[in-house]
């Protein structure tokens, strides 16, 4: 993608004006985190030139937008899957059989933790916790939480979206 | 009492919109505070209600409030702590979900009491359905004149919106949470200046989590004294307890501080026992940072008195024989469960989630890590336990914020209290793959390294 194809669509323009506005006049670079969410899900990734183009929205360097985007774990400034599947693997997960969900999923979609599958559809990651522990053991899709995992629940929301990749995003 | 006050109208159909929440009594609070009390006033009854920060800290709220520095024509901000990411935490997500005008309220009469007109929700980015949650009651609270310019005539101007954050613990930590919503890496600030101080852009700030703000809606309507009238001791009010791990109840429980323990775990009205009939091996009472107990001191301290779901008993005995109420994200582990490996675990969250700041936790958190996964699968030395204990030390009470001392403790404490089942995965390297210690015998054995 050249610098010149990086543009967001007029409604997700305004988002970004409505983020913005959440903030005194001179404060705009607090609505980075939220921008860069917005870019993420248009984008698919953070790529650099998506991340120099954040930076020009909110007038603020380059740099700052970088370290940013890869100090906190749900950016990807690589490329990943229509789909991310991600697995909580912590405590009260872990004894829910977390780890028996993730074997399930990679060896349904012949992948391992934190790989994508060759059709660019899924990728597996296996991610700190998540505050469901109660409802565990569960994976968040997207921006979707799915909690009380059986293989069954795994088996119908893979099927889900591999139909409409895009269920996985809550919409503005 | 077995009254709840932030969860009394869960049940209610609809209680999520504005209308139903009116209905049910919602932002009286509000109108009386802007009627007939001044900010002052509202400080003053949140001081005698004893309510402490629900988040984990556990610091008297009122006293914090009083801080907030207050110079002339600079602006000060109000913060809500929605961060919530310590494992076996997801209280704050349930009061969000389901009765979100309860902690708008919350906001508005805080905010009014420390006279800020700019306020912030900062909730962690993986809750973002819950953000959109936020945001339509955020609209109807706006399109019924509870935020706004002059709020109901009053005078009082609040606005108020949702900020996400991106997937780092650290952000829970307030100055990490200040900086993340000015837009960079959530690095903890060193103190002084404390927030109420020096907070969001230079100003003074107060920062609370979301059940702390929820509990001054019950606070105004009812007066402090009222307030104080629940609990136990200087344990005052209710908590909300998330309850995890293998209970056959999982979820989330408002409770009248002072029940017992035992209580919670066994009866049918809180956890309803132990899942499958297993035997209770350990408890983490307050989320992962907090020292775990092993079952003979769950529900009983040290001296063999009754163990009480508050900050101080959980706390008898201090880190020896006790531990910690914390964020009340309480952890139930059976039989079948190796603290190792748990403990392995909660090290590789520590390690995952440290900013990186301070040596003593970017590198002890990993070191830790790395120990305790090879004694977990069985290629662990004897001295491996000793050159545990000693990391843990060197991290605590070290670093610029208590993500390192939240590191440290969960370690301590396995090897004070289960050091036997450590050695038994170093003595029998092959056996520790295939299966688990099982209990720990309280007779055979007394903590050691006190």
């Amino acid at each position: 993608m050249s610098q010149e194809n990086i543009q967001l669509p007029e409604d997700l323009l305004q988002e970004v004006g409505r983020q913005i506005a959440k903030f005194p006049e001179g404060m705009q670079k607090s609505a980075l985190l939220n921008v860069l969410h917005i870019a993420q899900a248009h984008f698919g990734h953070l790529s650099e030139p998506v991340m120099d183009y954040v930076a020009r929205l909110l007038h603020i360097l380059p740099i700052e937008v970088y370290e940013v985007a890869t100090f906190y774990s749900m950016y990807d400034t690589v490329p990943v899957g229509k789909v991310k599947l991600e697995v909580c693997r912590t405590g009260p997960c872990m004894i829910e059989g977390a780890e028996k969900i993730v074997s399930y999923i990679e060896h349904k979609l012949g992948i391992k933790d934190g790989e994508t599958t060759a059709d660019g559809m899924f990728t597996l990651k296996t991610v700190e916790c998540l505050g469901a522990c109660g409802y565990a053991p569960m994976l968040q899709a997207g921006e979707k939480f799915h909690e009380h995992l059986t293989e069954a629940k795994v088996d119908e929301l893979i099927e889900k979206y591999r139909n409409n990749p895009k269920a996985n995003y809550l919409g503005l | 009492m077995d009254r709840k006050l932030l969860l009394e109208h869960i049940g209610v159909e609809g209680i999520h919109t504005h209308d139903v929440y009116r209905k049910q009594g919602g932002y009286k609070a509000v109108e009386k505070a802007l009627k007939s009390m001044s900010p002052d006033d509202i400080v003053e009854e949140v001081k005698k209600s004893g309510l402490r920060g629900r988040g984990g800290a556990g610091f008297p709220t009122g006293m914090k409030w009083s801080f907030i520095a207050k110079p002339e024509g600079v602006p000060r901000h109000f913060l809500c702590n929605a961060d919530e990411s310590e494992p076996g935490t997801f209280k704050d997500r349930y009061l969000m979900e389901k009765i979100p005008h309860l902690l708008i309220e919350g906001m508005i009469l805080s905010s009014y009491a420390l006279g800020c007109n700019q306020s912030y929700i900062y909730i962690r980015g993986e809750y973002m359905y819950i953000l959109q949650i936020l945001e339509k009651a955020i609209a109807e609270a706006y399109a019924n004149g509870w935020l706004g310019k002059n709020i109901k005539g009053s005078g009082f101007d609040l606005e108020l919106a949702v900020s996400a954050g991106a997937g780092a613990y650290i952000c829970g930590e307030e100055t990490a949470l200040i900086e993340s919503l000015e837009g960079k890496r959530g690095n903890p600030r060193i103190k002084p200046p404390f927030p109420a101080v020096k907070g969001l852009w230079g100003r003074p700030t107060v920062v609370n989590n979301v059940e702390t703000i929820a509990a001054v809606v019950p606070i105004v309507n009812e007066g402090g004294d009222a307030y104080a009238q629940f609990g136990i001791g200087r344990s005052t009010g209710t908590k909300l307890i998330s309850a995890a791990g293998n209970i056959n109840k999982p979820g989330v429980y408002e409770i009248n501080m002072g029940i017992t323990v035992e209580e919670f775990i066994y009866s049918d009205t809180y956890c309803g026992g132990m899942k499958n009939g297993k035997k209770l091996k350990a408890c983490v009472p307050g989320g992962s940072s907090v020292p775990i107990l092993p079952h003979y001191l769950v529900c009983k301290t040290a001296a063999g008195e009754d163990r009480l779901m508050s900050y101080e008993s959980l706390a008898d005995g201090g880190f020896v024989t006790g531990s910690m109420l914390g964020s009340g994200g309480f952890v139930v582990y059976d039989e079948d469960q190796c603290i190792v490996r748990n403990t392995w675990n909660f090290t590789r969250f520590y390690h995952h989630e440290s900013c990186g700041q301070c040596s003593p936790c970017r590198e002890g958190t990993g070191w830790m890590e790395k120990v305790l996964h090879r004694l977990d699968y069985g290629h662990g030395k004897m001295e491996d336990i000793d050159l545990l204990w000693d990391i843990q030390r060197k991290i605590e009470g070290n670093t610029i914020c208590p993500l390192g001392d939240a590191a440290a403790w969960p370690v301590a404490a396995a090897i004070r209290h289960f050091r036997e089942e450590f050695e038994w995965h170093v003595n029998e390297p092959k056996l520790c793959i295939t299966k688990n210690y099982g209990l720990v015998n309280e007779k055979k054995f007394e903590p050691v390294n006190a």
